[in-house]
C-alpha cells in the first residue's frame, strides 16, 4: 500500500528554515528529535527517549524556563496535540482531519503539510507523567488572570499544599480578588501550618480546617488528635475529628438513600406501565420488558438522527417513544389480548411469545449487539455537596423524571375524563357500559397507555444502562415484583413499593454484596406476600373483591 | 474348475463389499476422503447476549484467517470451510452447539469460547467426542485438557505480572479485586489473594467484590472503591469484570470522578473491542494487561491490521489480544496438520507440540507440552481514542503455567501431554496422574 509523502510548503524560506532546524543533527549532542530550536530539540529528545526520571525532569525544566510558550507546550503534550512525525522525527502540532492530520511547527506555527494518521506517533504519557503535567500546568495557572484557571490551580494546591512556599502563598492571598478563592487559599495555608512549631498556629489551622471534609485533611487532623505535643491542639483536633466523622457518617447515609431512591426510581418507572395493564386491567403482559427495550431504542434512533444535538434528541425521544410503544401496545391488545380476556394463563403465554418475537425482530433488523447511547451535556457530571456528597446528574434527572411521570399519571387517572372512564371500566365493566362508555376502546387505550409509559421508562434507562435486545429481560421480573409488592391496581403502591425495594437493596449491598442483596430482597418479598397477599396498598371495596 | 467359478461369482460381490466399506470408512474419517472435499472448521462464539460485545469480532477474525488460508491453496490441498454457530451467551447452549459441530458437521477443529464457564461447559463434549478446541482468551488456569489448546494467557502470563507492575512500579499497597461472579474471576482472585498475602499484604488491605453478568448499577460499588482508597495508601482495582457490565462500570467511575491517577483500574477482560464505540476520555490512564495491543509497533502487526481493515471494509474496526490468539492458534493448527499430513485429532495433538509460529508483536510463539503457548506480557494505558499506550513489558516470553504455584491444590501439579507422561494433572510429589481435570 503506497504511503503518501509529506508535501512540504512551497516557500523556499521554509525549506531553508527546515534545513537550519536540522543542523543540530550534525552538532555534537546529536539530538535525534527535532522540535524547532536547539534547546527544545534537546528537551524533547530527553522527553521522548529518556529513561527513569528523565521525562519528568524535562517537563520540570520546561516549566521552570522563561519561555513564553511553555504553558501552551505543556498543555499540548498533555492533550495529545503535540505528536512525533515518524519519518522526519519532528515534533509537530497536529490538527486532526479524520484519517489525515495537518502539521504545524511548534515554535512559529508555520504549516508543514499533512500526512496520514498512522504516520504520527503519540508522545508517550503514563499516569505519572500526566499527574506531573497537570500539577505543572496548575501551578503556572496560579498567577493567571482567568478565575477558572486559578480555581483549577488552587484545587490542585489543596491536594499538594507544599508545592508553593509560605511567602509565595501569602503573596497569592494578598493578590487574590475572588473571596471564594481567597478562602481556599487560606485553607492551603492552614494545611501548611499544621506542621508549624508554634502550637497556637497549629490550633488556628485546626479551626480553619474543620470545615474541610477532604480525606487528606481528615487524616491530618486525626493524626494531630493522636500525636500532637500540645494538649490544647490535641483536644481541638479530637473535637474537629469527631465532628467531621459525624458529618461523614451522615453524608454516608444520605448517599445510600440517594442510591436507593435512584434504583427505586428505575424500578418504579419500569413497573408503572405494568401497574396500569396488570393492575387496572388484570392482563399479564410478559412483553412489558420488550416495550421498555423499544423505548430505549427510540432514544438511540433519535440520537442517530440528530447526532449534533444530543439534548434535543433526548427530549424529542420522549414523545416519540411514548407514541411508538403506545401504538405497539394498542396493536398487541387489538390483535392478541382482546381475545384472551379472563384467561390469564393464555395471556401470559401469548405475550411471552410476543416478547420473543420483538427481541428477535430487533436482533435481525438492527443488530444482536448493544447500541451506544450517549448522555447529553446537561446530564453528565455530578452535584457536589460540601465536597463529600456526590450526586450524579443523570440519576438525579431520572429520579425527577420518575416523579414527574408518576404525578402526570395520577392526574390523568384522577382528574381527567379518560381517567374516569378507565377506573370505571376496571371497577365495574357492565355498569360502565351501561353508562355509555365504550369499554373495548378504553381497554385498547389503557393498554396503550401502559405500553407508552414503558417506552418512557426505556428512554430513561437508555441513559443509565446498556441498550441491547436483552434489556427487557433484565427488568421484567423486577417490574412484576414491584407491582405485586405495592398492591395490584394502585399507583401509590407502585411508587412506595418500588422505592422501598430500591432502598432496601442498596442498604444491604455494602454488607452482603450485589448478588446476595438481591436474593435477600426476593426472600423478604416472598415472606411479605405470604402475610399480605394483596401487597402494601390493596384495592378495597366490593368491586375489587370481585376480581 | 468349480473353484474358479466360485471365485468369479464372488468377485463382484467382494468388490461391492470393498467399495461400501471404503465408503463407510471415508464417511467416518475425513482424511481418507476424496481430494477437494472441504475441511470444516467450527467457530463457536456468542453472537448475541451479554458476551456478544467481545466475541462477535472473533468470529469475523476466524472467517478472515480461513479466507486467507484458502487463498494460499487451502490445507492439504483441500479448501477450508467455516461452520459458524451462535451459542448466544448461554452456557449450556455452548455444549449443545459444540456437539452439533462435531457430530453433525464433522469439524476437524473448533475455535471458540470466551468465558471460562462456556469452556467448562463444552469440555466434556470435546473430551467425549475426541475433537480439538482452540481457546483464545485469558483464563484462570487450573486446567489442562488433551483436547484443548490454550492460546490465551494463563494467570502467570497476565494476572501475576499485572500485580507485580502495580506493586513495584506504581507502589500500590491496597487492593480491590472486583470481578463477575463465575469461575474465572473467582479462581483468579483466589490466586491473586494468595499471591498478595504471600508477599506480605495484610487482610484489611484487600477487598474482594463480585457482581452478576450484565450488572448495571455500580453506584454503591464505586462509592466503596472510593472510600477504600481514602486510607492514605495507594490503592488500585484489579478488575475481572466481563462483558457489557464493563460499560456502566467505567461510566460510573467517570461520573464519580475516580481518575486513573488516584485509583487506577487494571482490567483483564477489557480490550480495544470493548472500548470501541465508547467515549474513553474519562478513562484515560486506566490500565489493561494483555499479551498484545493494537498499538504494538511491529511490521507483522501493521500488515495484520491492514488486512483486517480491508477484510471488514470498515476503517474503524480494531484488533485485540484474543484475535492475536486465534491468529497464533489457527496458524499452529495449520502447521501441525501439514506436519502430520492429516486432520485426525490424535495425529495433530502429537504434531503440534513444539510448533512455532510468528506472533503479532514481532516475535514467535511456541506450543508447549502443557498445551499452553509462550507469550510476552504487556501493560497498557487507555488513551482517549480507545487505543492503549504500552507502559511496560516483560523482557522476554513467558511460558503459560496451567497449574498455579500459589494455590495449595495446584502447587504440586504439572501438565505434560507428551509421552511418557501424557497427563494433564500430574502430581510431581506423589508421582500420580489423577486422570481428570479438577
Amino acid at each position: 500500500m503506497c504511503r503518501d509523502r509529506v508535501v512540504p510548503a512551497r516557500s523556499p524560506l521554509l525549506l531553508v528554515a527546515l534545513i537550519t532546524a536540522l543542523i543540530p543533527f550534525s552538532s555534537a549532542n546529536g539530538a535525534a528529535v527535532v522540535a524547532g530550536d536547539p534547546w527544545l530539540d534537546d528537551l524533547f529528545t530527553e522527553f521522548v527517549e529518556g529513561r527513569g526520571t528523565a521525562p519528568v525532569d524535562a517537563l520540570q525544566a520546561l516549566a521552570n524556563s522563561e519561555r513564553e510558550d511553555k504553558r501552551a507546550l505543556l498543555e499540548g503534550i498533555l492533550d495529545g496535540t503535540l505528536m512525533l512525525h515518524k519519518e522526519s522525527t519532528q515534533i509537530v502540532r497536529v490538527e486532526k482531519q479524520d484519517r489525515r492530520y495537518d502539521m504545524f511547527n511548534i515554535v512559529d506555527g508555520t504549516a508543514l503539510g499533512e500526512d496520514r494518521s498512522r504516520a504520527f506517533k503519540r508522545l508517550k504519557l503514563d499516569n505519572r507523567l500526566r499527574a506531573t503535567l497537570r500539577s505543572l500546568i496548575a501551578s503556572l495557572g496560579l498567577r493567571s488572570t482567568d478565575t477558572g484557571e486559578r480555581r483549577v490551580a488552587i484545587e490542585a494546591l489543596l491536594d499538594k499544599p507544599d508545592t508553593v512556599d509560605a511567602p509565595t502563598l501569602d503573596a497569592l492571598i494578598e493578590a487574590e480578588s475572588s473571596p471564594e478563592l481567597a478562602t481556599l487559599l487560606l485553607r492551603v495555608k492552614a494545611l501548611q501550618q499544621l506542621g508549624s512549631i508554634n502550637p497556637s498556629t497549629r490550633l488556628q489551622a485546626v479551626t480553619i480546617l474543620q470545615a474541610d471534609l477532604s480525606p487528606d485533611t481528615r487524616r491530618a487532623l486525626s493524626r494531630l488528635a493522636d500525636a500532637d505535643d500540645a494538649p490544647e491542639v490535641r483536644e481541638a483536633a479530637q473535637q474537629a475529628s469527631a465532628e467531621q466523622a459525624r458529618k461523614i457518617t451522615l453524608y454516608g447515609y444520605a448517599e445510600t438513600l440517594f442510591f436507593g431512591l435512584s434504583l427505586g426510581s428505575i424500578l418504579v418507572l419500569a413497573a408503572i406501565g405494568l401497574a396500569i395493564s396488570f393492575g387496572v386491567m388484570g392482563v399479564i403482559n410478559m412483553a412489558h420488558g420488550e416495550l421498555i427495550m423499544l423505548g430505549a431504542y427510540c432514544s438511540w434512533g433519535m440520537q442517530q438522527l440528530l447526532p449534533d444535538s444530543l439534548a434535543l434528541a433526548l427530549i424529542l425521544s420522549l414523545p416519540v417513544a411514548f407514541l411508538f410503544t403506545g401504538a405497539i401496545g394498542i396493536a398487541i391488545e387489538r390483535s392478541v389480548i382482546r381475545f384472551l380476556y379472563g384467561r390469564p394463563l393464555e395471556t401470559l403465554l401469548a405475550t411471552f411469545g410476543i416478547s420473543l418475537i420483538l427481541q428477535q425482530l430487533v436482533r435481525t433488523v438492527i443488530s444482536p449487539q448493544n447500541v451506544p447511547v450517549s448522555n447529553p451535556e446537561f446530564m453528565s457530571g455530578v452535584v457536589q455537596i460540601d465536597g463529600v456528597l456526590e450526586l450524579t446528574l443523570n440519576r438525579l434527572w431520572v429520579l425527577g423524571f420518575c416523579l414527574a411521570v408518576f404525578a402526570m399519571l395520577l392526574i390523568l387517572l384522577r382528574h381527567t375524563r379518560f381517567g374516569l372512564e378507565v377506573r370505571s371500566v376496571s371497577q365495574n365493566r357492565d355498569m360502565a357500559r351501561a353508562m355509555g362508555i365504550r369499554s373495548s376502546r378504553i381497554d385498547s387505550l389503557t393498554f396503550g397507555l401502559g405500553a407508552g409509559v414503558a417506552g418512557l421508562a426505556g428512554v430513561a434507562l437508555s441513559q443509565l444502562t446498556n441498550v441491547g435486545p436483552n434489556l427487557g429481560q433484565a427488568y421484567i421480573v423486577d417490574s412484576f415484583m414491584v407491582v405485586v409488592f405495592g398492591g395490584v391496581g394502585n399507583l401509590w403502591g407502585t411508587l412506595v413499593g418500588g422505592m422501598t425495594l430500591g432502598v432496601v437493596n442498596k442498604l444491604l449491598e455494602p454488607w452482603a454484596g450485589a448478588i446476595l442483596a438481591k436474593i435477600v430482597v426476593l426472600v423478604f418479598l416472598i415472606m411479605f406476600i405470604q402475610k399480605r397477599p394483596r401487597g402494601l396498598f390493596p384495592q378495597r371495596g366490593r368491586a375489587a373483591e370481585g376480581h | 474348475m468349480s473353484a474358479r467359478t466360485h471365485t468369479s461369482a464372488r468377485l463382484p460381490g467382494l468388490a461391492l463389499l470393498g467399495a461400501v466399506a471404503t465408503g463407510v470408512l471415508a464417511a467416518q474419517n475425513p482424511a481418507l476422503a476424496q481430494e477437494g472435499e472441504p475441511i470444516k472448521v467450527g467457530i463457536l462464539h456468542s453472537l448475541s447476549g451479554t458476551m456478544a460485545i467481545s466475541e462477535t469480532t472473533l468470529k469475523d477474525t476466524m472467517l478472515m484467517l480461513i479466507d486467507q488460508q484458502n487463498e494460499r491453496g487451502g490445507l492439504l490441498g483441500r479448501p477450508l470451510e467455516a461452520v459458524v454457530v451462535d451459542p448466544a451467551s448461554d452456557w449450556p447452549l455452548f455444549a449443545e452447539k459444540a456437539r452439533g459441530l462435531i457430530e453433525n458437521d464433522g469439524v476437524a477443529a473448533t475455535f471458540g469460547c470466551w468465558t471460562s464457564v462456556s469452556r467448562k461447559s463444552v469440555l466434556p463434549v470435546f473430551e467425549e467426542l475426541d475433537s480439538l478446541l482452540f481457546y483464545p482468551v485469558q483464563y484462570e488456569g487450573e486446567e489442562s485438557s488433551k483436547n484443548v489448546f490454550y492460546t490465551g494467557a494463563a494467570p502467570n502470563q497476565q494476572a501475576i505480572p499485572a500485580v507485580d507492575y502495580l506493586r513495584d512500579e506504581i507502589g500500590v499497597e491496597r487492593w480491590i479485586l472486583a470481578g463477575t461472579d463465575y469461575v474465572y474471576p473467582r479462581t483468579t482472585n483466589k490466586i491473586l489473594e494468595a499471591y498478595l498475602k504471600d508477599s506480605g499484604v495484610a487482610d484489611e488491605d484487600i477487598m474482594i467484590n463480585y457482581t452478576p453478568f450484565g450488572h448495571a448499577d455500580w453506584q454503591s460499588i464505586v462509592s466503596e472503591i472510593k472510600s477504600f482508597g481514602e486510607a492514605g495508601k495507594k490503592t488500585a482495582v484489579v478488575s475481572t469484570v466481563n462483558g457489557d457490565a464493563n460499560v456502566p462500570f467505567y461510566k460510573e467511575l467517570g461520573n464519580q470522578g475516580v481518575s486513573a491517577e488516584d485509583i487506577p483500574v487494571i482490567a483483564f477482560s477489557v480490550g480495544e473491542e470493548e472500548l470501541s464505540g465508547f467515549d474513553t476520555a474519562p478513562l484515560v490512564g486506566h490500565l489493561a494487561a494483555w499479551n498484545y495491543f493494537m498499538s504494538v509497533d511491529a511490521e507483522t502487526n501493521d500488515e495484520f491490521i491492514d488486512q483486517w481493515l480491508d477484510h471488514t471494509g470498515d476503517d474503524n474496526r480494531v484488533t485485540n489480544d484474543p484475535m492475536e490468539a486465534h491468529y497464533i492458534g489457527f496458524n499452529m493448527w495449520v502447521k501441525a496438520v501439514e506436519k502430520a499430513g492429516t486432520t485426525d485429532p490424535a495425529a495433530v495433538q502429537a504434531a503440534i507440540i513444539g510448533v512455532t509460529v510468528p506472533n503479532l508483536s514481532g516475535g514467535y510463539s511456541a506450543m508447549m507440552p502443557n498445551h499452553h503457548i509462550t507469550k510476552p506480557v504487556l501493560i497498557g494505558e487507555i488513551q482517549d481514542d480507545g487505543q492503549f499506550e504500552i507502559v511496560w513489558e516483560t523482557a522476554g516470553l513467558v511460558a503459560g503455567d496451567a497449574w498455579s504455584d500459589f494455590l495449595d491444590s495446584s502447587r504440586d501439579l504439572m501438565a505434560d501431554w507428551q509421552p511418557p507422561l501424557s497427563c494433564g494433572n500430574y502430581n510431581v510429589v506423589t508421582g500420580e496422574c489423577s486422570g481428570q481435570n479438577l
